[in-house]
């Protein structure tokens, strides 16, 4: 099995590539790539983001072909896809950091900021905390519901539709940080850096 | 609910595991991959290196530390000491650190944080921050501690703040070293100017300075040499604050 983690110059992803490596062992192959071939003959794809809502979707548009092939490998072949951080908040139609920039539209819905009540609330929301396992997710198996996972972000995704909400974790309101859609699985914290239970994460989504 | 983080911190010096009182007086004890291994096996919730003669001497052990940290710890790693460019914070990114600390040369070059953190994203960028009473206030002092430079500490966490900097870890010169405590008024001060996460720094002695520095408003406390020394574990660690009804992930 081939696993492809998207490297599309979206920031640091060195930790993302090595959980998984540490999870795959000799079992699984790990490609770190943009090659736009080996994406759509990958079994699955991740898709790590990190920095800014618009500079991640720029930094995809720059390479090209590659969202054409992220579209078809995730809505018309309906291949499993995992987006971490930046990597999920991009399925949605929009996001407003630095300006408001188009999504991927893959789940409707917008990423706005996280509304840190009047300064009560420090933002980025960064450390760990506890996620509310609130529907049934594949990438959810053995996980027990109030683990504690590792955030660092400032904005959110809102879905229209709450039923492709998997976990959710309390901060200054509840916040979304987990979603499935069929195929298309999210993760708002880094599983990469969530220490054991993280790992299984990335191994049940291995494991698919 | 959000969790205070407990943030073990080894001074690193070619590749070996250091810990100064002072920032002077340095004994050498191990190797930084095993002890991060141990802290993260304890419940760290976050790693820190900091390469203290990184200014002075040669630095690729510590990307090589960095690389094999990374390899082995699935906690965040932040790592700090010498960091002078883009080009640097982009190595150790690279070699596997999740966030870089910039302490002189954010005093020395505003732009580097404002630079960095647009290309790299704020998440990774920590403005390290050694500040010394005087008078009221707190002055900040770069290069380890070594050279003083008149600026004020509250105004310049503001400015990080403003060029977007993800957090601040502050250092109390006048505690570190001293195992009496964190500077609590210091802690209070910077975190009630700023929105963004502070680090609190320098001091602590025993388990009990650990709570302080959370209910100064900090929402992350580092220590070195407690834990460096064994006199307690990150889990005791834990364990205490828990008591003492302080959110922690156990």
């Amino acid at each position: 099995m081939n696993v492809t983690i998207v490297d599309y110059n979206s920031g640091n992803i060195s930790s993302v590539i090595n959980s998984f490596k540490e999870v795959a062992k000799d079992k699984v192959n790990i490609e770190v790539t943009s090659d736009l071939n080996k994406i759509k003959s990958s079994d699955k794809v991740v898709l790590p983001g990190q920095g800014s809502f618009k500079s991640c979707v720029g930094a995809l548009k720059d390479i090209k072909g590659l969202v054409d092939t992220l579209n078809d490998f995730a809505i018309n072949n309906k291949k499993p896809l995992l987006g971490i951080c930046v990597g999920l908040q991009m399925f949605a139609d929009v996001g407003y950091e630095e300006k408001e920039t188009k999504g991927l539209g893959w789940i409707p819905g917008k990423v706005s900021i996280i509304d840190n009540q009047n300064r009560k609330y420090k933002l980025p929301h960064i450390g760990w905390n506890e996620i509310n396992i609130i529907k049934d997710s594949k990438i959810f198996k053995g996980i027990e519901n109030k683990s504690h996972m590792y955030f660092v972000h400032s904005y959110e995704f809102i879905p229209e539709d709450k039923n492709i909400i998997s976990a959710t974790t309390d901060y200054s309101s509840s916040i979304v940080c987990a979603v499935e859609k069929e195929n298309i699985f999210g993760t708002q914290f880094h599983p990469e850096k969530s220490d054991k239970i993280g790992l299984k994460i990335i191994n049940n989504f291995i494991n698919l | 609910m959000l969790k205070n983080r407990i943030i073990p911190c080894l001074d690193v010096k070619n590749g070996r595991v250091v810990k100064g009182i002072n920032f002077v007086d340095l004994k050498d004890a191990g190797d930084p991959v095993e002890q991060a291994k141990i802290y993260s096996d304890g419940g760290a919730d976050e790693i820190c290196f900091l390469d203290i003669t990184a200014s002075n001497e040669n630095r690729d052990t510590i990307y090589k530390v960095v690389e094999r940290t990374s390899k082995n710890c699935f906690v965040p790693l932040t790592v700090g000491g010498g960091v002078r460019s883009v080009e640097d914070i982009n190595k150790l990114l690279n070699c596997g650190a999740d966030k870089v600390s910039i302490n002189t040369a954010a005093v020395q070059n505003p732009k580097l944080v404002e630079e960095s953190s647009k290309k790299f994203g704020s998440q990774c960028i920590v403005v390290a921050i050694d500040a010394k009473k005087k008078g009221e206030s707190w002055e900040i002092f770069t290069h380890g501690g070594r050279n003083s430079t008149g600026i004020n500490a509250i105004e310049f966490a503001n400015k990080m703040e403003n060029c977007g900097a993800g957090e601040l870890l502050v250092t109390s010169m006048d505690k570190d070293g001293t195992q009496s405590g964190y500077d609590i008024k210091l802690m209070t001060t910077i975190s009630s100017n700023v929105n963004i996460p502070v680090i609190a720094s320098g001091g602590v002695g025993k388990l009990d300075h650990l709570a302080e520095g959370i209910k100064s408003g900090a929402s992350a406390v580092l220590a070195a040499s407690i834990f460096h020394y064994g006199t307690y574990s990150v889990a005791e660690a834990k364990q205490y604050l828990a008591s003492k009804d302080i959110p922690v992930r156990i």
